[in-house]
């Protein structure tokens, strides 16, 4: 019977050792305490928060039937938020290309490149479309350029560090072979560094584009052009069965962009 | 005992993959089934625990029809039966007492599952098990650190954790190299025979099917076309169940130079 | 041996990127078509443009040097987009796990599938902007809605990359624990969840990063965070003000990037 008992008693199994279960309870700890501390400080009136389901179908309510008053002023916003993406993608690819360039180890020309190439980069992706629109707007003043130079300066940071992951990643191989035969630094280029990134750009472009269509549904919010315009005046004048309409015409719209993104895709790559 | 009456299944409205198969397995004997690929041995073996849905016919194990059960009384009858898969199919990211005391999921509670509080008896069970097939030592190292030999005896200490009435393996030793398949038939062997229990054995090779078990039955494009001793076991059986198809693993031709494949100009 | 004369010269081209020369230049003409119709259909003001350079000197030396003066709004304001990031992202992972097998094709049931699919589809169309005006709409001005926002955000964005890492998963080890005769929940936990582990978790730290980011934007419709002092400061004309919250922003988000990237090595 005692052997039994000293067989078993031996045979313990547990998953986790002591020290990998103190590990675990204080990460867990230091989370909860974490959420706690937030939920407790934040400054949010809790008797709204439990009312907040009613509201927000209190407000669906009100958002339906969706109305087609102004659809023709809608659908010309819709356009013009698609030209501003397309353009500005368009744009952004002469402008990120070079920064790219300069911005992967491999291919740029000094140390100081780097930097910049990277500070560029940097500041582009830190700085959310939205901001960068609102500086624009009081730069420029409100309308579609505004929107443009919002999409343009995000987009860059954007394409730029992708494409320079995509150079740093490529096979040096050729690059050694062209340079081998005496190619000049722009050749070697063409000829070695080109063709190896081309479906990565092309990818890049393409999501990029298909984001940017997102984003410049909102640049209007802020007065940058584009559908966003009408949907800030349209909330602003409470006309919540057009608000459903501007909502249900963004979906379709991102909806078809999301379509024409995988068409490329799959018919290029 | 296992007793398969006509077991046919078909996929849409194609050429059905198993064609009326009967077949009684009874007490503790190590059965090997042998046939092309195709031929439907492995469908045959997933149909018994309804990993794929027979279309007709009737699978009874120790009296209990298997065929039409449904949610909590298909989950206990498949605690009963036991199985070994060519892949492994370990929790790779899970270890190796993990993976072991995963046989008995279908014993535990929910609440035992998760927190992984197996009962006594079980951990006792599982270390036993493992130290007869010589893995005990690796009962806390993740699944997939460990070699294919390896992994496939943890694969069989889990089926052997659901205390099964029946053993299914199919195609235990097609990922491994000559002699680690070896080692795992000699151990499914000696286990049968140990545990008192029937296994019913995939298998491609030929040779080690003679070896290791006591009855071979032969599928053939989905129809059973021997089932007898291995001593019985023939170059026409063979002949009859691979049918011109060079089975690259046998090791019975009776010409020697025949069986070697390529490098003749 | 005379030699032969010289073989005419053989020409060589490099075969174009598309065969097809209709379709080549189509899409050229196309493409610049385009351009030039849109650049056309677009409203320029260019009178308010060209006044846009002399502004942005006046703007920029107005917001140089960066004042810190009002820091403690500026803290305040962090500290709420702060707390909005977090409880953000811990509602939106935990609630992605389900919506996320719901979409996956190779564990739910049709009808589910759909179901799941459409309703993270749905959260990923809309920017946060959007959504955040109309939380704001709904339930007031203030860090609520700014959650709201940011856990459906979290949802569409985890819930879709984790539902893809779903369908890919080993279905072999599915079918083991099947096979012992495990339910259908338990065989989430043991053969599902493990391999979508590291994923997930990896996830949810690039989405707390993403959400301090966003945080900062909802606040600028009024959904708090430091957002709504960004904008408070730009509608007072306090460039300088503003330009020292941006440069922070800027700050914590290289530094929030760089940490999660580091604690994502450390637990791979």
């Amino acid at each position: 019977m005692v052997d039994r008992e000293q067989l078993l008693a031996d045979r313990i199994w547990q998953r986790y050792d002591r020290k990998e279960r103190l590990i675990r309870y204080a990460a867990l700890l230091a989370t909860l305490m974490l959420v706690f501390w937030a939920v407790r400080d934040i400054d949010i009136f809790w008797p709204w928060v439990w009312d907040a389901p009613n509201q927000i179908s209190n407000l669906g309510a009100r958002m339906w039937p969706p109305s087609a008053v102004g659809l023709s002023g809608i659908l010309n916003a819709l356009m013009e938020t698609v030209h501003i993406a397309t353009l500005a993608t368009f744009l952004t690819i002469f402008l990120a290309l070079p920064v790219a360039y300069m911005a992967a180890q491999n291919t740029t020309p000094n140390r100081a490149c780097l930097w910049l190439g990277r500070f560029i980069l940097v500041s582009s992706r830190s700085v959310n479309t939205i901001i960068w629109a609102l500086l624009f707007v009081a730069i420029f003043g409100p309308g579609v350029l505004a929107g443009i130079l919002a999409i343009v300066f995000r987009s860059i940071g954007f394409i730029g560090k992708l494409m320079g992951e995509a150079i740093e990643e490529i096979d040096r191989r050729p690059v050694e072979a062209m340079e081998a035969t005496g190619a000049s630094k722009a050749k070697v280029v063409a000829y070695a560094i080109v063709p190896q990134v081309m479906p990565a750009f092309f990818a890049i472009v393409v999501l990029r584009w298909d984001i940017n269509i997102r984003e410049s549904t909102v640049l209007g919010l802020v007065g940058a052009g584009g559908i966003g315009v009408i949907l800030q005046g349209a909330i602003d004048t409470f006309a919540w069965p057009t608000v459903a309409t501007i909502l249900i015409a963004i979906i379709v719209l991102v909806l078809l962009g999301e379509a024409v993104t995988s068409l490329l895709r799959s018919k290029v790559l | 005992m296992l007793e398969i009456t006509n077991l046919v299944k078909r996929y849409g409205h194609s050429e059905a993959v198993l064609k009326g198969l009967d077949l009684k397995v009874e007490g503790n004997s190590v059965v090997s089934i042998v046939g092309a690929s195709g031929a439907g041995k492995s469908t045959m073996l997933r149909c018994i625990n309804r990993l794929v849905e027979p279309t007709s016919g009737s699978i009874k194990l120790n009296g209990t029809e298997l065929v039409n059960l449904k949610g909590a009384e298909l989950r206990r009858a498949r605690r009963k039966i036991g199985m070994v898969f060519q892949g492994f199919n370990l929790l790779d990211r899970l270890t190796v007492m993990e993976n072991v005391l995963a046989g008995r999921l279908g014993y535990v509670s929910f609440y035992q599952a998760i927190s992984r509080r197996y009962p006594p008896a079980d951990i006792e069970r599982a270390f036993v098990l493992m130290e007869r097939v010589g893995i005990a030592h690796y009962a806390n190292k993740r699944a997939d650190e460990l070699s294919g030999g390896e992994r496939q005896r943890v694969g069989v200490v889990r089926a052997l954790m659901q205390e099964p009435d029946v053993l299914l393996a199919d195609e235990p030793t097609a990922s491994l190299d000559p002699r680690t398949s070896e080692q795992i038939m000699m151990l499914l062997q000696s286990l049968a025979s140990e545990l008192s229990l029937p296994v019913l054995i995939n298998i491609h090779n030929v040779a080690q099917a003679k070896t290791y078990t006591e009855r071979i039955v032969g599928l053939r494009h989905g129809k059973m076309i021997f089932d007898g001793q291995p001593g019985d076991f023939n170059k026409d059986a063979l002949d009859a169940i691979y049918g011109g198809i060079e089975a690259p693993d046998d090791a019975i031709t009776e010409t020697p130079g025949t069986a070697v494949e390529g490098g003749t100009p | 041996m005379t030699p032969s004369n010289p073989p005419t010269p053989r020409a060589w081209k490099k075969p174009p990127f598309i065969a097809n020369p209709l379709l080549r230049y189509g899409l050229l003409v196309m493409t610049v078509g385009y351009l030039v119709w849109a650049f056309g259909s677009l409203p320029f003001n260019w009178e308010r443009i060209s006044e846009g350079l002399p502004r942005a000197a006046r703007i920029f030396s107005g917001g140089f040097p960066p004042n810190l003066e009002r820091y403690e709004l500026l803290l305040t304001g962090f500290k709420e987009s702060f707390q909005i990031a977090i409880l953000a992202t811990l509602l939106g992972v935990l609630l992605s796990i389900p919506f996320a097998v719901m979409a996956a094709r190779n564990i739910a049931p049709l009808p589910v599938y759909l179901l799941g699919r459409s309703i993270i589809i749905i959260s990923r169309s809309f920017h946060p902007v959007i959504v955040a005006i109309l939380f704001v709409a709904a339930v007031g001005f203030g860090p609520l809605a700014g959650i709201l926002t940011l856990t459906l955000y979290s949802i569409g964005f985890v819930g879709k990359l984790l539902a893809e890492e779903i369908e890919e998963i080993d279905w072999g080890q599915v079918e083991a624990m099947r096979s012992t005769g495990a339910g259908y929940l338990v065989t989430l936990f043991y053969a599902v969840f493990p391999q979508i582990l590291p994923r997930q978790v990896g996830l949810s730290m690039y989405q707390l990063d993403s959400n301090l980011r966003a945080s900062a934007v909802v606040g600028i419709v009024g959904a708090g965070g430091i957002g709504g002092t960004l904008m408070n400061a730009f509608g007072r004309y306090d460039y300088d003000f503003a330009f020292a919250i941006l440069l922070v922003i800027i700050a914590v988000i290289l530094l929030s990037e760089g940490i999660s990237g580091w604690v994502r090595k450390k637990i791979w």
